[in-house]
């Protein structure tokens, strides 16, 4: 067990998170879409903020309910990381969403845009950690 | 009453979800690259964080599907779009290649917002640029040079 089942049960509340969403708020629980919505005026950017606002306090809560902190090891630099960022957040909303919308949600539906969405950046992720590699 | 219940659903949704990424390995960039590193020193198990979010994402996606409406808004709001487009797969790729780079998606990065660490308000910091970059590219775009509405595509 040891690595698989906290990954299975992490995955399990992931899941709840996105039905809750849906069934309660009626919104797709994908991260990239909220927080470009908090940048949008209108009554919805609250409800974004307020879930954004809950996801940033799930580390801290983890650590007051498990006794540590959970592990985050950076190994990218400043500059990689800032150039990371950008392309995750111009590809994000070119691409209509990222992990959790595409990935969690979209799967679940079944949706077309989101399996080719899925399988295209798995694959541009492989390739970018094994060319990194190459070069390191 | 009803929108402070609708903030209270949106806050715990998102404490669930962090919980799930802290729980599961997510918030670790190092391993999540392993997850990718597939010709490598290949760590596989951030499958299960997919399959498992996926199964009750998709028995929730069923369960609501049976219902008219949310329980505290009108109307479900779900992407419409079907077709598989340039901009999709694009974008797609320019973002596996932002998270392989990094080890971070937009989910694990704004939860890691709560440890205050300077890579990752860096990380965001460039996140929330490059939504603003294209979101003001395709703005411009859709104006067009003579600053008018585009015309209607044919076909």
């Amino acid at each position: 067990m040891g690595i698989f089942l906290p990954a299975l049960a992490g995955g399990v509340l992931i899941g709840l998170s996105a039905t809750l969403f849906l069934l309660l708020n009626g919104r797709i629980a994908g991260i990239s879409g909220l927080v470009a919505g908090i940048g949008r005026p209108g009554e919805r950017r609250r409800v974004d903020a307020a879930f954004l606002f809950g996801l940033i306090l799930g580390p801290p809560v983890f650590a007051l309910l498990a006794g540590h902190w959970p592990p985050m090891r950076i190994e990218a630099g400043l500059p990689i990381l800032a150039l990371a960022g950008l392309l995750v957040g111009f590809g994000t909303r070119l691409g209509s969403g990222c992990t959790s919308g595409h990935g969690v949600c979209g799967l679940a539906r079944l949706s077309p845009r989101s399996i080719v969405a899925v399988l295209v950046f798995l694959a541009t992720g492989m390739l970018t950690v094994a060319a990194v590699r190459g070069l390191a | 009453m009803s929108t402070a219940l609708r903030l209270l659903a949106a806050l715990v949704a998102g404490l669930v979800f962090g919980l799930g990424l802290a729980l599961s390995g997510m918030l670790d960039p190092a391993r999540v690259r392993g997850f990718l590193d597939v010709a490598g020193a290949w760590d596989p198990s951030l499958i299960f964080v997919l399959g498992g979010a996926v199964t009750i994402s998709g028995l929730g996606y069923r369960l609501c599907r049976r219902r008219s409406g949310p329980v505290l808004e009108t109307r479900f709001d779900l992407p419409i779009r079907r077709r598989v487009d340039a901009p999709l797969v694009a974008g797609a790729a320019l973002f596996g290649i932002g998270w392989g780079l990094s080890g971070f998606c937009p989910g694990p990065a704004v939860a890691a917002l709560s440890t205050g660490a300077t890579p990752v308000l860096v990380f965001v910091a460039a996140m929330l640029a490059g939504m603003a970059l294209h979101d003001f590219g395709r703005r411009a775009v859709e104006r067009g040079p003579t600053g008018l509405p585009p015309p209607v595509p044919r076909g």
